[in-house]
């Protein structure tokens, strides 16, 4: 409504445009900037495909590409189903014991610093004599994506009507019928939404990954920053270009996705 | 931080003075108020006065405007067309924090991080007031709405029935011109209701404040005002005293909204002085004395209020002479509703129509109540009945 | 009541697999962490000689007790390198986040008083980011920021600095870097609590003589105060132990102290230090996120 007293001023305004300009703009001017025909980076050489030409050229960094592509994916997969389960049983298994702890282990990785969680798993996989690779890379990520999918399933389900699994319990579904039939299908885009952060947040990490990473197998993100520590590299534009442009396609798709099932207006937006 | 904009220029403006005794100016005077929010016209061309010190209701439907114009006095909507005059002065320029007019809302909005010592001083330390001058008036008006020992709890530590009684405190705290009450026991249970309504009237009546009440609910605007409004998509249909109003509503659609009643469309027949005759398809002929001013269509409405039909086994002895002709339907009883104080009847005419007749049950025992199936007769006076003409 | 208890218990078997995990992947290595904080320098790989070894079981266990060494920790206490990492890291951390708190809470606000259909569209555009990778925001910034790059090339057309600026491995890139990564952090709490205020307060306030900007001050800001921790937190607890940031954007004269515990991790290879300033690190950050578990719990669990 147009109140007179709450409305939006051109303060308000002003201040939201600059924020998101400030949010878009860098990562505008990169994606430009991947598609300069000149090797020096700040110099327009006019449109051209170069440097994507270069990446699919460069067997290492393809490489740590399909190893990220690989680990983003299982680890999202078992993240998800970890997160989701965490999430009911926090949301609906009522008071239990070691439920405090549970909790503050889920909620404490989203703001440990990330040099701290990648230490102490390196240190757990050194001790019980794990080859470092894929499979260490994958549970570190899985360890600190499913918090995330847990908050945002759990939010869903705290604010989903539970007179929905109460009444189907009345109709005569015993407790897991009544999640799988009812809830469930009401949480799914919300666990869309947790796949698709713990996707993108796993393709983004290098410090956890450096950590827990073996030699020869590391991540784009591990790659993109040692040659970022070396300076400007234009082949690094276009690598950034693709990868948003792969998230954007996530996002997208699930967004679509989770729209096409959820019947409510409820946005499945993460945190 | 963020609301540097919305500063205005105006600085703290004087109050106007209390009220002015410039002979028939009133209080407030609304001229030709429209506010239309995208398509939708909320308020259509109203005008309206009120004068200093009445308990005027505006009763409608929701949706029907009320609420828009009481923000609108409020200052919180300007208004698209039209002036709003309070003491004869233009009040469109005065911003809300600066209008001697105060609000309760609906929800109360109590501010939760507040006491109600400070949500109740929360207006006076705005006005610059002295803090011993405050601590003064704080206490009086706990004790007028009843909450001593109260000051130091917050919000949520108080009942819905305490919580309304701060929102009163605070809003009446300024000693407003003029107290507006957005629907202000909408979220009392009833018995609670009932005793508030008189709590508030005696209020107004020791305050002398103007109040102008918002409300959906009819006996509560009825119960407590001195004068109502009617409103129904964004126009005033009928302002009148609580008694006019139910007992000669200006058109079907108000005489259907306030209470209950029976109606009975028919073309007019005769007229004799101020006797006229309505052939109806329902209720066969009948008569009708004629107010002022005269009915001019053809075709029109009869309508009788179901307390003022009256039912016997017989029909009622009739005296010699027009005077004392009573319109006669014989009928069976369908339905026997016994709501306690009274009882209300549903009688299938000959015609098949229905009218409904109430009954105050004056006696605990009655051996001889009407029951379903029962044949009756259902009468009323020309002067019971009312003739409606749209 | 009793259908919540029905349901209780299968969400509580759904819950065994997760807490395995979490139990085995975050506490035990905490565990691990804090052994080996307290254990000796060697150059053989993995570069810590064991205090104790699992097998040998309770024996071997006490008598490690009493070959436990502190020297790691007093090593962090007497060198200047530790200490002043670890007063850097809370300065950045601090700093930071006010610059978030000024910069957040005028677009948290902006968007609380959109019309409601585009509240929706903006918390979008303000999460977006947020999904799109931090190492290549942060690259982002190195491209404009660099010797011959945008930001210089337009301060020299505009004739506002006569020569280019050196931006790259300075404080102040430092900082808009992490101010541009946690800036979504910072405004989506702010927007819950600004979105979720009853507007008829202001109106209230306004209605009792608080000019607009008097009932911001009187009003708002007092309630959206949980909103506030809540951003702040979740940025300054991050912000403490940052690695990438400082190292791609800030100069290397002074460390922040996630930076000193990746230096004498992969630098150095001495894993006892490292262990020891991560248990110091996380010392350090228990209060505030003893403080945050409370809020996040009462937002997820109370606000019903």
């Amino acid at each position: 409504m147009a109140s007179r007293v709450v409305r939006i001023t051109r303060f308000n305004m002003t201040s939201l445009a600059l924020g998101l300009a400030f949010l878009y703009l860098p990562i505008v001017i990169l994606v430009i900037y991947s598609f300069n025909a000149s090797r020096l980076v700040t110099v327009w050489g006019g449109w051209s495909l170069r440097w994507y030409h270069e990446f699919f050229n460069d067997r290492a960094m393809l490489e740590a590409a399909w190893m990220s592509l690989r680990v983003a994916a299982v680890s999202a997969t078992l993240a998800t189903l970890l997160g989701t389960l965490a999430a009911v049983g926090l949301a609906r298994g009522e008071r239990f014991r070691g439920r405090a702890l549970f909790s503050g282990m889920l909620y404490s990785p989203l703001v440990i610093p990330e040099v701290i969680s990648g230490l102490s798993l390196l240190l757990l996989f050194v001790a019980l004599n794990a080859e470092r690779g894929f499979w260490t890379v994958t549970i570190a990520h899985t360890t600190l994506t499913m918090c995330f999918v847990t908050v945002v399933v759990q939010s869903r389900l705290t604010s989903l009507d539970r007179s929905l699994e109460e009444a189907a319990m009345d109709l005569g579904c015993d407790p897991v019928r009544a999640f799988l039939l009812v809830t469930l299908p009401l949480i799914l885009p919300a666990i869309a939404a947790g796949w698709m952060l713990a996707f993108t947040l796993s393709l983004d990490d290098v410090v956890i990954a450096s950590f827990t990473t073996g030699p020869g197998s590391a991540t784009l993100p591990i790659r993109i920053y040692s040659e970022v520590r070396l300076g400007v590299k234009p082949e690094i534009n276009a690598i950034c270009t693709l990868v948003i442009a792969l998230i954007a396609v996530v996002i997208v798709v699930a967004s679509f996705a989770s729209k096409l099932s959820s019947s409510q207006g409820e946005s499945a937006a993460p945190l | 931080m963020a609301e540097d904009a919305e500063i205005d220029e105006h600085g703290a403006a004087a109050r106007p003075a209390p009220q002015s005794f410039a002979a028939d100016m009133p209080l407030l005077r609304i001229e030709g108020v429209a506010k239309t929010f995208g398509t939708f016209r909320a308020v259509d061309t109203l005008s309206l006065d009120i004068r200093a010190g009445e308990f005027f209701a505006l009763l409608g439907p929701s949706g029907c405007g009320k609420t828009t114009l009481l923000r609108m006095l409020a200052g919180f909507e300007t208004p698209d067309e039209g002036r709003i005059l309070l003491d004869g002065k233009d009040i469109a320029p005065v911003l809300p924090h600066e209008r001697p007019v105060n609000m309760m809302f609906q929800n109360y909005a109590l501010f939760p991080h507040l006491s109600v010592y400070d949500n109740i001083a929360f207006g006076l330390k705005r006005a610059g007031m002295a803090r011993a001058e405050i601590a003064a008036r704080v206490a009086e008006m706990v004790a007028l709405v009843k909450l001593e020992g109260m000051e130091k709890r917050k919000p949520d530590q108080l009942s819905g029935g305490q919580r309304q009684r701060v929102a009163l405190a605070r809003s009446l705290a300024r000693r407003p011109q003029v107290l507006l009450l957005d629907e202000p026991l909408a979220a009392l249970d009833k018995k609670l209701r009932e005793s508030t309504q008189a709590e508030l009237m005696e209020l107004q009546r020791r305050l002398g404040t103007t109040f102008i009440i918002v409300t959906h609910d009819q006996e509560e605007a009825m119960t407590m005002a001195g004068r109502i409004g009617v409103m129904d998509a964004g126009r005033l249909v009928q302002v009148e005293t609580p008694r006019h109003l139910y007992e000669a509503p200006a058109t079907r659609w108000i005489a259907e909204f306030v209470g209950d009643i029976n109606l009975f469309e028919g073309r007019l027949t005769a007229r004799e002085h101020s006797r006229l005759t309505v052939t109806t398809a329902g209720a066969g002929a009948l008569m009708v004395s004629e107010l002022w001013p005269p009915v001019t269509k053809d075709v029109v409405n009869v309508a009788i209020r179901p307390e003022k039909v009256k039912l016997s086994r017989r029909a009622p002895a009739v005296g010699e002479g027009a005077a004392h002709t009573i319109n006669r339907l014989d009928g069976v009883i369908t339905d026997v509703n016994y709501l306690g104080g009274l009882t209300t009847y549903k009688v299938k005419l000959e015609s098949g129509a229905m009218i409904r007749a109430s009954a105050a049950n004056t006696a605990r025992l009655d051996v001889d109540a009407y029951l379903a199936g029962q044949r009756v007769v259902a009468w009323f006076t020309p002067d019971d009945c009312l003739v409606l003409e749209q | 009541m009793s259908a919540r208890r029905i349901f209780a218990r299968p969400a509580r078997f759904a819950a065994i697999a997760p807490y395995l995990w979490m139990v085995l992947f975050f506490l035990v290595p905490f565990g691990f962490v804090l052994k080996i904080s307290l254990s000796q320098t060697a150059i053989a790989q993995p570069p810590y000689t064991p205090v104790f070894d699992l097998a040998e079981g309770w024996q071997a266990f006490t008598a490690a007790l009493s070959q436990l060494s502190f020297e790691n920790f007093k090593l962090l206490i007497s060198d200047n390198l530790y200490i002043l990492s670890y007063l850097r890291s809370l300065v950045v951390a601090v700093t930071s986040t006010l610059i978030l708190l000024l910069i957040g809470y005028p677009i948290a606000y902006g968007m609380a008083r959109l019309p409601q259909r585009w509240q929706g569209v903006a918390m979008t555009l303000v999460i977006v980011p947020f999904w799109t990778s931090f190492l290549i925001r942060i690259y982002a910034w190195i491209n404009i920021l660099q010797h011959d790059g945008l930001l210089n090339k337009i301060l020299l057309t505009l004739h506002i600095v006569p020569a280019p600026v050196v931006w790259l491995s300075t404080d102040s890139a430092m900082y808009l870097g992490i101010v541009y990564s946690y800036l979504p952090f910072m405004i989506l709490p702010l927007y819950a609590t600004l979105a979720k205020m009853d507007t008829s307060l202001l109106e209230a306030a306004n209605d009792l003589g608080a000019s607009p900007r008097e009932a911001f001050w009187l009003v708002t800001f007092p309630l959206s105060l949980p909103g506030v921790g809540a951003g702040a937190l979740l940025c300054f607890i991050p912000i403490v132990g940052e690695f990438v940031i400082p190292d791609l954007l800030a100069g290397s004269d002074s460390l922040m102290i996630g930076q000193t515990l990746w230096l004498e991790f992969f630098t150095n290879k001495d894993w006892p230090v490292a262990s020891a300033a991560a248990v110091a690190l996380l010392v350090l950050l228990v209060p505030p996120l003893l403080l945050y578990d409370r809020l996040q719990r009462r937002q997820l669990e109370g606000g019903r």
